[in-house]
């Protein structure tokens, strides 16, 4: 896993509510053995007609709309437990996804593939959307500012996730380490 | 002083904690761990890149279900992309020592509907499965969640995932169920109370007089969907009904063992004095069949009800929501649902593809004919469902009533296989998700039970069961 840096950016606004992991990655595309190229297909059915033409439209089809952040309404990322939409995410080339509200499965994929959520109020998330600004994300000092106003807000990160979010390290090297103490439970 | 009371969660949780991390989660062991072929191709590839092999091999059950097709299972995929990934998980499981329930095995089956009937699901175990509504084992008093890929590779990996202890809420049903009301009414009506995303952040436990009164399937039924409300999974005390389900069941414990095994289970049930996070209330009088009108599983009615104003929601983001759903919908604000034309029924999933289920279904069709435009599918959750229907006569009463008892798999609650619901057409189905296109590019589920949807596809509208159940 990379580490995280420090994420100077502007947006992508998608204020939209439940948005849901069939949406973020329509099934019919998790038939890939490879983690890769998903992000071709990220919100494929809004951002594509049946022809396979873009919709003019959607957020990612506009002109001048870019960024590695992207903003999103409440509930964002419920539905199936399919790590695809966290790749989907990261491989179009997101490295933050701002929300008032994730869904618990999505929030755990995300951190294990180094995409950070972060979770801030829902007046700070108006505020975002209203403004037309670069967006300051420091996972160090937990905090998100808002370039234009300087209006920032804390955000709260599990520790041991931010560590390892900070250094690159993986849930699964954490547990290789500790094969020891898991065959010490299981003669229990 | 006494120790406060522990709920059946903290019991099992903590009963599994291998160790906990200062200010993070806990590393918690995982008893079974089912996987299948398509959340599991790129956690055997991390292994191999990481040079470690599967940890407990024998802890791990596969089962193909999702991409496979649902006639002419004897025939190779026709789908390349499906069929590698079918062909990637046989590969992977012959390499690594897993037992395998493939495309031909009588065994062969949802992974969530194979688990319990064959008794691997028991009282008082963990278990985990790179698929949501893995909460369906909960019905047993187990806890079980959905987790991503990456921690299915955890687990191959070390036989624990890492996982914060999440908060506990309880709700409670209490009373007895109307006629016309099952498992799935249940759930719907729970969500569409607490909303799509009040569960989140909480594992659930299910209790009160309704609850206790159902069987192991229908108590499934109820687990399975607590994802929808954002829960990580659901679950229910073990007691009589679950001993009798599991007795006989091929890996269940026989004879002296399932003694010895009920003595334990016994004790895992909350104490009346443990305390939840957050508790919800019900009566069961209150209840309906329900039918969901919108994009996310929240957005239930009373099958006999209305929508609702659009104008008369309070909340603006609410209202919006609902707005882009009965767009997406094709649906009036305010209108009513009830003698709706639907060309689709889908009876199947792991939420209602139980032997339980087709009697349901077959029961209001019997000595009955579909309406002609209604194309339906119904699909068994595994072999072994399709096997007793058979034997039990359903299948032909299901032909009689011009329907066809398909062969085992997801089907169309997920459209990664064949079966599709066209662009614009309204399906009534059985499954868990009526979200933007989940069936289908451009289709519309309507989600309900197994009553009402056999009901629709006798009507060829949507249909109140109980104007064609005789008292
Ligand atoms: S039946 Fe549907 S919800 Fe259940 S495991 Fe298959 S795809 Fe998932």
């Amino acid at each position: 896993m990379k580490k995280f840096e420090k994420t100077i950016s502007h947006f992508v606004p998608l204020p939209i509510e439940h948005v849901d992991t069939d949406q973020i990655i329509p099934a019919r595309f998790l038939k890939a053995t490879t983690r890769e190229g998903f992000g071709e297909n990220l919100f494929r059915d809004w951002r594509y007609d049946k022809s396979g033409d873009e919709i003019e439209s959607f957020v990612l089809n506009k002109k001048g709309v870019k960024g590695e952040i992207l903003v999103a309404g409440k509930n964002f990322g419920c539905g199936s437990s399919r790590e695809h939409a966290a790749w989907a995410i990261v491989d179009y080339g997101f490295k933050v996804v701002v929300s008032s509200f994730f869904a618990d499965i999505f929030k755990n994929n995300a951190l294990n593939n180094g995409l950070l959520v972060v979770a801030v109020d829902e007046g700070f998330l108006e505020q975002i959307f209203t403004s037309d600004s670069q967006l300051i994300i420091d996972l160090e000092t937990q905090n998100i500012t808002i370039k234009g106003s300087g209006e920032s807000r804390q955000f709260s990160i599990n520790p041991y996730k931010k560590e390892c979010l900070l250094n690159g390290y993986d849930d699964i090297d954490y547990l290789l380490n500790n094969r020891e103490a898991i065959e010490a439970f299981e003669s229990k | 002083m006494k120790p406060q009371g522990k709920t059946l969660f903290d019991k099992i949780w903590d009963e599994h904690v291998v160790k906990s991390i200062d200010n993070g989660p806990d590393i918690l062991y995982i008893d079974k761990h089912l996987i299948h072929e398509v959340t599991s191709p790129q956690a055997f590839a991390g292994l191999k890149r990481r040079g470690v092999s599967v940890f407990r091999p024998d802890k791990t059950v596969a089962t193909a279900d999702h991409n496979v097709p649902t006639l002419n299972q004897h025939l190779p995929i026709k789908e390349a992309l499906s069929r590698k990934q079918v062909d990637t998980l046989t590969e992977n499981c012959k390499t690594h020592g897993i037992t395998l329930y493939g495309l031909g095995h009588p065994y062969q089956g949802i992974v969530h509907v194979i688990g319990p009937e064959l008794g691997i699901t028991q009282p008082g175990m963990t278990m985990v499965c790179g698929d949501s509504h893995t909460s369906t084992h909960g019905a047993f008093g187990s806890i079980a969640f959905g987790i991503g890929t990456s921690e299915v590779e955890m687990v191959l990996a070390s036989q624990c995932v890492l996982q914060h202890k999440p908060k506990k809420m309880r709700i409670t049903i209490d009373g007895e169920l109307n006629h016309g009301v099952v498992s799935k009414d249940i759930i719907l009506y729970i969500i569409s109370q607490i909303t799509a995303q009040g569960g989140t952040g909480y594992f659930v436990e299910f209790a009160g007089a309704a609850i206790r009164n159902l069987s192991m399937e229908a108590r499934m039924t109820i687990c399975n969907m607590s994802i929808e409300m954002g829960a990580r999974g659901g679950l229910i005390a073990p007691d009589e009904t679950t001993y009798a389900y599991l007795k006989g069941r091929e890996f269940a414990p026989k004879g002296e063992e399932l003694d010895k095994a009920i003595a334990a289970w016994s004790g895992l049930p909350s104490d009346e004095d443990a305390v939840f996070d957050k508790e919800y209330t019900f009566s069961a009088d209150d209840i309906e069949p329900m039918i969901t009108y919108g994009t996310n599983p929240g957005m239930g009615i009373k099958v006999s009800g209305w929508l609702p104003e659009v104008k008369d929601i309070d909340d603006a983001s609410e209202q919006l929501s609902v707005e882009k759903s009965l767009a997406y919908m094709g649906f009036e604000s305010g209108s009513r649902l009830l003698g709706h034309s639907v060309n689709y029924v889908f009876i199947g999933s792991c939420t209602n593809s139980r032997i339980e289920d087709l009697r349901m279904v077959a029961e209001v069709v019997k000595g009955k004919k579909k309406a002609e435009n209604i194309k339906a599918y119904i699909v068994p959750g595994s072999k072994q469902v399709e096997a007793q229907a058979k034997a039990e006569g359903i299948s032909d009463i299901l032909e009689a009533a011009g329907f066809e008892l398909r062969q085992p798999g997801c089907s169309a609650c997920l459209a990664m296989n064949e079966d599709k619901i066209p662009a614009g057409e309204y399906c009534v189905s059985t499954s868990n998700r009526n979200f933007e296109g989940r069936q289908g590019p451009g289709s519309k589920t309507l989600l309900a039970s197994p009553l009402t949807a056999a009901a629709t596809a006798i009507s060829g509208k949507i249909e109140d069961v109980r104007s064609l159940m005789e008292r």
